[in-house]
């Protein structure tokens, strides 16, 4: 990897060409937190006035911290934040807008039932003190919004608006109050394509009048079409700043995705091939699958799929591409619009969780503690949770609390789950033992399939390397395994086969065997061709 | 920098220690409230103790008003350890009585175990099909049952008036003497009486009794059923809850309908213990339903509780009216009432967490940026 290289050459050109300071440049930025995470590590970046600059890396890069210190959030531990060239300390949101800098996240901080020009008004107005015109300052908008191509009405409450349009006020805001530079936060996310081409287009109009903006992605066509240049970031450190005109996307997704070690061994690869079994059918079929997702837009789009008995399947991609939703939809959590999802050859009710289950769906959740148990009941109960309806800890409509926790010492010393006793409530729990009673109530009951999102995150190494080892053990006893995980080394060590979802489609299907991260990376950041 | 921060584990101790405090504290405070307003706190507490407690009459007079609250207590109990906000228990409870009522003149000449029978079970279902509509409404429409349940506590009482001032139903008296001077209810036939058991000078009235029998049910229905365990399960975490696959829609009905059929039999004794009449002044004067709400907060919502805390707000209301005069207003009755409220809950909110002086740390996000953003919002 010549990451080093690139850095190098990146900041002598930088001094090459430095006229005037940039606009915006963070030098050296760490940033740790509790518990020893190191979301910005020595990250280095520079933004020049009127350029469209983005910043470009996976979940977990350190793309939102960055901002978050940019905009006064967050304080560094180490390293400055230079605006045109001079350091600043930036204490809160307030003092980096008072220095121009504004950010749009992706989750709007906007009030509903208040209108346009109110929100773009609230809590700062060019014109000082209490008093509000409504009258000049619709005006105002309506100017603003006429040069930058961001029509919408400064009268309409913003319940009555868009995503796209609530997005726009947003923007509309910030420039009202005098941003030069602007950070959007993933904001193609919530939009239609049509609504892309319009934010890029304003955009564009944006840094032609001389701001700058920073654009935050992880997809590759976005970052082609609107940057001048791009920072890389991996891990919490900046790998290389580039000009867009002198890059192609085989390069930045290397930049993106890369890792240090080497996986030569596939030790699941092999051992499953054996036994053909060609009648019959797969565990999990989807086909032709659309799903809605919480923004109205559709999340999956004719998404298939098929998973064998025993097989591991690895579904790969930037969060938010949809796995959530792949997730919640076979486990009956979330109704699909279209197509079919077939589990051992017969058809699902759409969004209808006790189904999944009765046809022996387990489902570990990407959000354990929220989903996956109940926090204020106790292990032995949150054991039962599924099996109270169906075996043994009940006679007629009583519950034997008794029975349920003679089970439970029994699958705590199976799983090694480490609680006191089976009364023990689940929130005084560590997370990799919240993530044991998890499996421990999925897996014991004989699963013909088994949703595992993201299981090991957050969790220390002895009980990611568990687990893995019960979800390998899982498949090998037949049971059809589909893996969501942002690890790619995870989902290349465990993963039979590898599907990549981007935009809510799976883009390819690779062995796992054969597959490289360079081939992964690209598909993952929607370069396929 | 202070900080409140959630302490994980509640001691044993606390549960019990902690209400005792709340309620000493809340002693004090409101002695000095009856020491500003001019009343001397230590006689003022021995008043209310002797009106409550040990002058003639008034420990009967006591489980008098503490039978209702204890309906709707658990009423609320119920349903709030569920996270269903029926705030509607005031009008369960006057259809309970509009239903009692309706049933005990119907069949007066019914055997007298079978009449107070059916009346409670029309009491308990008119309280439960009231009861249904906010349940409904919140289960497949997704509405706010806490104001549908509450703006349908004014068309009950509504519904009362209509039955005795605006109307000749089948429940307003249109033949006695004093009925056609003032329009009032048909009284009840004696067998409609509920017997009270008697300990000497003091009377236990028969639905306190049913009342303590349903708290022990309602525990046992919480603590050692399959449904009992959805509740939980749900009250918890209704995100876990759907994951299990539990029918959430049909638990919050049920929910509903039973906290609704205990109000419903707050009405119903309301008229076989003390009225035997439907009288819809009393019972929207007497707001029943709403005290219910602070009977069941005060218990933290466990059923055995609610018994004995509606003894002590039935002893204070009580003594609210036999201390009322020119020199007590039944304002500071009320005032007191509120201080005891607070207290308690402060208490129980200090005992959830811990209060920490200093900087708090700054929170991790968890691997992923997404909790950088969380902080951002």
């Amino acid at each position: 990897m010549d990451s080093r290289a690139d850095r190098v050459s990146a900041a002598s050109a930088e001094s090459a060409t430095a006229g005037s300071p940039p606009a915006v440049a963070a030098v050296g930025v760490t940033k740790r937190f509790a518990g020893g995470v190191v979301a910005n590590d020595r990250v280095s970046f520079e933004a020049r006035q009127g350029e469209v600059h983005a910043l470009l890396g996976e979940n977990g890069a350190g793309k939102t911290t960055l901002c978050n210190i940019l905009t006064g959030l967050y304080r560094p531990d180490e390293g400055e934040v230079r605006v045109n060239g001079n350091p600043v300390r930036l204490h809160s949101p307030h003092e980096a807008q008072a220095a121009g800098i504004f950010m749009v996240h992706q989750h709007l901080s906007l009030v509903d039932s208040l209108t346009v020009a109110e929100n773009v008004v609230l809590g700062w107005s060019r014109h000082g003190g209490l008093g509000f015109s409504a009258r000049t300052v619709e005006a105002e908008i309506e100017e603003i919004a006429s040069r930058y191509q961001m029509a919408v009405d400064p009268r309409a409450r913003i319940w009555q608006l868009s995503l796209g349009e609530r997005q726009r006020v947003d923007i509309l805001k910030a420039l009202y109050r005098g941003a030069s530079i602007l950070i959007l936060d993933e904001p193609t996310t919530v939009l239609t394509p049509s609504e892309i081409e319009q934010l890029f287009s304003s955009v564009r109009e944006m840094v032609a009048g001389g701001r700058t903006v920073i654009f935050i992605s992880h997809k590759l066509p976005e970052v082609f079409a609107i940057a001048d240049r791009t920072t890389i970031l991996r891990r919490g450190r900046s790998m290389s700043t580039l000009e867009i005109a002198e890059t192609d996307a085989r390069q930045l997704a290397r930049l993106m995705v890369g890792h240090e070690m080497s996986f030569d061994v596939h030790p699941r690869a092999t051992s499953v091939e054996s036994e053909p079994a060609p009648a019959v059918p797969p565990v999990l079929a989807l086909d032709g699958v659309h799903v809605r997702g919480d923004f109205g837009i559709d999340a999956l789009k004719d998404l298939s799929l098929a998973i064998s008995a025993g097989e591991i399947l690895g579904i790969a991609g930037v969060s938010g591409n949809g796995q959530r939703e792949l997730a919640e939809v076979v486990a009956g959590l979330r109704p699909f619009s279209r197509g079919t999802i077939r589990i051992g050859g017969e058809n699902v009710v759409s969004g209808d969780p006790r189904d999944a289950i009765n046809r022996g769906v387990a489902n570990i959740p990407e959000d354990r503690m929220g989903t996956g148990v109940s926090p204020n009941l106790s292990v032995a109960e949150n054991l039962i949770l599924k099996s109270y309806r169906s075996s043994s800890p009940h006679a007629g409509p009583m519950l034997l609390m008794r029975q349920a926790e003679a089970q439970a010492t029994a699958l705590m010393a199976r799983f090694d789950i480490r609680a006191p006793s089976p009364r023990t409530l689940v929130r005084q729990l560590s997370g990799g033992n919240v993530q044991k009673v998890v499996l421990a109530r999925e897996l014991s009951s004989g699963p013909r399939l088994v949703i595992a999102a993201s299981p090991t995150r957050g969790l220390d190494v002895g009980a990611t390397e568990y687990v893995r080892s019960v979800l390998v053990d899982a498949a090998k006893q037949g049971a059809a395994i589909m893996l969501i995980s942002e690890d790619l080394d995870e989902i290349v060590e465990l993963s039979d086969r590898i599907a990549v979802l981007y935009e809510g489609r799976v883009v390819g299907v690779v062995d796992a065997a054969t597959a490289s991260y360079e081939q992964l990376g690209l598909m993952m950041a929607g370069a396929t061709s | 920098m202070i900080s409140i921060e959630r302490s994980l584990v509640t001691p044993r101790w606390q549960r019990i220690a902690l209400p005792i405090a709340s309620l000493f504290i809340a002693s004090i405070i409101a002695g000095i409230v009856l020491a500003v307003s001019g009343h001397d706190p230590i006689g003022t507490y021995q008043q209310i103790y002797d009106a409550s407690f040990t002058s003639a009459g008034a420990l009967t007079a006591t489980f008098v008003y503490a039978t209702p609250l204890l309906f709707t207590g658990l009423a609320v109990a119920l349903a709030f350890r569920m996270r269903v906000w029926n705030i509607g228990g005031e009008g369960q409870l006057y259809m309970g009585a509009v239903g009692a009522s309706g049933v005990g003149l119907l069949l007066g000449g019914w055997p007298q175990p079978l009449l107070i029978l059916m009346m409670m079970l029309g009491g308990a279902l008119a309280g439960l099909l009231w009861a249904m509509i906010p349940g409904l409404l919140r289960a497949y429409l997704r509405t706010n049952e806490i104001l549908v349940s509450l703006m349908l506590n004014y068309v009950a009482g509504l519904f009362m008036y209509y039955l005795i001032y605006d109307s000749t139903s089948y429940w307003r008296d249109t033949t006695s003497a004093s009925a056609l001077v003032f329009p009032q209810g048909k009284d009840l036939l004696p067998a409609a009486d509920w017997p009270g058991i008697v300990f000497g000078s003091f009377t236990m009235p028969f639905g306190f009794i049913a009342g303590g029998v349903f708290a022990v049910a309602l525990l046992a229905l919480i603590r050692f059923t399959r449904f009992g365990f959805e509740m939980r399960v749900m009250g918890d975490s209704s995100a876990a809850a759907n994951y299990a696959g539990m029918r959430t829609r049909r638990t919050i009905v049920t929910v509903m309908a039973l906290s609704g059929a205990m109000a419903g039999l707050g009405g119903a004794s309301q008229i076989g213990d003390f009225g035997h009449v439907l009288d819809p002044r009393g019972l929207q004067q007497a707001g029943y339903g709403y005290t219910g709400i602070v009977v069941a907060a005060l218990a933290m919502y466990n059923p055995l509780a609610v018994v004995i805390v509606s003894i002590l707000i039935g002893a204070l209301t009580n003594a609210g009216f036999a201390l009322q005069g020119p020199t007590f207003p039944i304002g500071l009755v009320g005032t007191m009432e509120g201080i005891i409220l607070f207290s308690v809950l402060g208490g129980e909110f200090l005992g959830r967490y811990r209060i920490r002086f200093g900087r708090a740390p700054e929170p991790a996000p968890s691997v992923d940026d997404e909790a950088g953003a969380e902080v951002a919002r």
